[in-house]
């Protein structure tokens, strides 16, 4: 098996955008919304493979439905929202197991490695720097609204509309994820080395740093390890990110 | 002069529960206001519906340019989360659009030590915690601040602390402070004018003008609040 440097970049920028997505996700406490929208991209993916169209176009249309699904879910609180969440995580693989051909359902549960064609890394690289860019731009406002969305009301911050962008990065994060990891392992990449940059890190700045380059450690080592061993790059990539944070548990803190 | 604020026929209804009926209040600049009431009287209803953060029926007219800072009453801070003073009053800065140079200038006024800048806000002491949300509210020059309860969670002597950095702010930086108590002494101490609440406005005015055994009775059902008063 050969790889290309341009799919070795793609995956590096990828790996950091999630690397930070992650960071956010984690303080946001939305790790279970984040294992969901993941998910869905599973049926779209399968009926895509079905009609044989790009599988990604296919994840994409999940992918946004979930979005709004999560946000509608997040908006009703005292509504068992986590047991609905629970019933959708099935229900999306479920479907997405039936509708998948069989011979496509190992790559779309746990990923595989195509050669990036140069529309599909334009279109990679074009994603990673939007989500880059929206965490940039949202970055004090996230922070208010973690530490209290009362008072970032209160300065006049628009709290479900912010949440709803972020979201929207989170599922964009998602799809660049999913074509090398697979739906099943794409969410991975964004807690693991978040739950990780946590250990590591005392302040936010350290935090968003650790998180992102631990991202990308993983999937570096990841690739280099499949490529080596002829190994399917999506679960190696999230052996090494889940050995990392073995690692930092190691660490008191 | 101009009131600073007007609230006119003031309702709040939450999922279908009165919560606030008719209240009528005005607040000149440069006053001192105490709001005192039962628990579950509106007083946070009150004070958020003012910040603009619950719906609301009736008026309430802010004069032109009139920002408020809001110290609320309790925040869960995550002690998961990796924030520190420091690093919320960047982001606070960051949102407002203020100078860098006034993130120093907020640190020196309201106190805050170099401990606590760099702690985790989920390690941060009462006092400490109670210390950065005050910092956070007063970033920006806010010529209004809302306190929720300021001294809650805290023994008397910190409470004294907090006592003298409100006065200190009326009078320095000209800040018309606007604060829910549940200290009677404070109201009397302190506050030029009391807004007496039970879901609606039940008086307005100098503490020792309105404050009377039937208007407290009226208010807390008893006159065991009242009877905790100082003799001066």
């Amino acid at each position: 098996m050969t790889v290309s440097v341009f799919s070795v970049v793609l995956g590096i920028a990828a790996a950091g955008a999630s690397g930070l997505v992650g960071s956010f996700a984690l303080m946001k406490r939305m790790t279970l919304a984040g294992d969901v929208v993941s998910h869905l991209a599973l049926p779209g993916l399968g009926l895509a493979f079905l009609w044989h169209l790009n599988p990604l176009y296919g994840a994409a249309v999940t992918l946004a439905i979930g979005i709004v699904l999560i946000d509608q879910l997040q908006r009703r609180t005292g509504f068992t929202s986590e047991t609905a969440i629970g019933v959708i995580f099935v229900a999306a693989l479920a479907i997405g197991t039936l509708v998948t051909p069989t011979e496509d359902l190992i790559d779309a549960l746990f990923g595989g490695l195509e050669q990036v064609t140069a529309g599909g890394f334009i279109a990679g690289m074009t994603g990673c720097a939007v989500v880059l860019g929206t965490l940039f731009i949202l970055r004090h406002k996230l922070i208010t609204i973690i530490f209290s969305p009362d008072l970032a009301a209160s300065l006049g911050i628009n709290v479900r509309r912010v949440n709803f962008v972020y979201l929207c990065a989170f599922g964009l994060t998602i799809l660049l994820g999913l074509r090398s990891l697979g739906s099943l392992l794409v969410g991975a990449m964004i807690i693991v080395p978040a739950a990780a940059g946590r250990r590591l890190a005392k302040t936010l700045d350290q935090f968003l740093i650790a998180s992102s380059v631990t991202s990308i450690a993983a999937v570096g080592l990841g690739f280099a390890i499949a490529l080596r061993w002829n190994l399917t790059p999506g679960p190696t990539i999230v052996g090494v990110g889940s050995a990392i944070f073995a690692l930092t548990l190691l660490r008191r803190g | 002069m101009m009131a600073i604020v007007a609230v006119k026929h003031l309702s709040v209804t939450l999922d279908g529960h009165p919560i606030l009926r008719d209240v009528n209040f005005e607040i000149d600049e440069g006053e001192s206001v105490a709001i005192i009431g039962p628990n579950g009287s509106g007083k946070t209803v009150l004070l958020k519906s003012m910040l603009g953060i619950l719906p609301y029926e009736g008026e309430i007219i802010w004069q032109r340019g009139v920002t408020v800072g809001y110290v609320p009453q309790k925040i869960e801070a995550d002690r998961t989360v990796p924030l520190n003073a420091l690093a919320l009053l960047r982001a606070k800065a960051g949102v407002i659009g203020c100078e860098t140079n006034e993130i120093a200038t907020t640190i020196a006024r309201a106190g805050l030590t170099e401990e606590i800048l760099t702690t985790q806000i989920g390690h941060l002491s009462g006092g400490q915690f109670q210390r950065t949300l005050i910092a956070f509210a007063l970033l920006g020059n806010p010529r209004v601040l809302f306190f929720d309860e300021p001294t809650a969670s805290m023994d008397e002597p910190g409470e004294e602390q907090i006592y003298d950095l409100i006065h200190r702010f009326q009078h320095e930086m000209k800040i018309t402070p606007v604060v829910v108590s549940h200290d009677i002494s404070f109201v009397y101490r302190y506050a030029s004018r009391v807004l007496c609440l039970n879901r609606a406005g039940v008086c307005y005015g100098p503490p020792r003008g309105v404050l009377t055994a039937e208007t407290l009775e009226q208010l807390f059902g008893s006159r065991t609040f009242y009877e905790h008063a100082p003799h001066s």
